[in-house]
């Protein structure tokens, strides 16, 4: 059963990134990028990482993308504005033979390694989400505290970008 | 059981094409949702790797990576407003003020 998951995961996915880049229209873009998003979690799924989905689901989908769709209606673009670049075959021919030789060295990598502490027996005993949290305020401490040192710094960046700016004379 | 080299190759395409989107596409809201392709790939491939060799540190590292995603969607469209607020366009070929 997890192949077919699979593979409609990822063959969803990567459709609908093909058609967030393709579509005309900045809106179709968005909901293209809404539907890879969903099911690149369900991948997440998949792969035993069940708080990674729910946080794909809530910060991307739920956030990040409601954030890009408030953009484009409160813009009002138009969709007559210059589609691909003149020169954009140039660079088609070139990422096509370079995908095809790194998928075909992907393909014959045997992806050997030394193994980490983590089976996935022992994830599943207790959930996914405690392995997820004993790990990030045990060892990754510092990097969430940068992070959220990181994500402060954004919000009154985009705040300040943002703001109306004041007229010189008082 | 799906083997590693398939998510890593639906990684690598997913890739490829946000690479291709920010190159060719010259709306400045498309080319920033390339990007987020781009990211979502490189988080299918750290918790594929996560996986395969039993270790957290590739879901911790994509949580982050999410985080990042997030401050760069805030800051990315803030500069789409002041510019589009000042320049009227979002067509990436018409941002050259700071050209030398």
């Amino acid at each position: 059963m997890v192949p077919v998951f699979f593979a409609y995961f990822a063959l969803v996915s990567v459709a609908a990134g093909v058609l967030t880049v393709a579509l005309k229209h900045p809106v179709h873009c968005g909901l293209a990028l809404l539907a890879l998003l969903l099911h690149v979690s369900g991948l997440f799924v998949l792969l035993n990482a069940e708080f990674l989905w729910a946080v794909q689901v809530i910060v991307y989908a739920g956030a990040i993308l409601v954030l890009y769709l408030f953009v484009l209606m409160l813009l009002n673009l138009k969709t007559d504005e210059r589609y691909l670049h003149p020169s954009y075959l140039y660079f088609l021919g070139p990422a096509a033979l370079g995908s095809l030789y790194i998928l075909f060295q992907l393909l014959r990598s045997p992806f050997v390694g030394a193994k980490g502490d983590a089976p996935a027996v022992a994830v599943l005993q207790d959930g996914n989400t405690i392995a997820v949290g004993v790990k990030m305020f045990g060892d990754y401490l510092l990097q969430f505290e940068i992070v959220g040192v990181f994500l402060l710094g954004a919000i009154i960046g985009a705040i300040v970008l943002a703001k109306t700016p004041k007229t010189l004379d008082e | 059981m799906v083997p590693l080299s398939a998510y890593v190759a639906v990684s690598a395409v997913l890739f490829m094409t946000g690479l291709l989107g920010v190159l060719i596409r010259r709306n400045f809201i498309i080319v920033l949702m390339a990007v987020e392709i781009m990211l979502n790939a490189a988080n299918i491939n750290l918790v594929a790797f996560s996986h395969h060799l039993e270790s957290m540190a590739g879901q911790l590292v994509a949580l982050f990576i999410i985080a990042i995603a997030a401050g760069e969607a805030a800051v990315g469209l803030a500069i789409i407003i002041v510019v589009f607020r000042g320049k009227i366009s979002t067509n990436v070929d018409e941002m050259n003020l700071l050209k030398w």
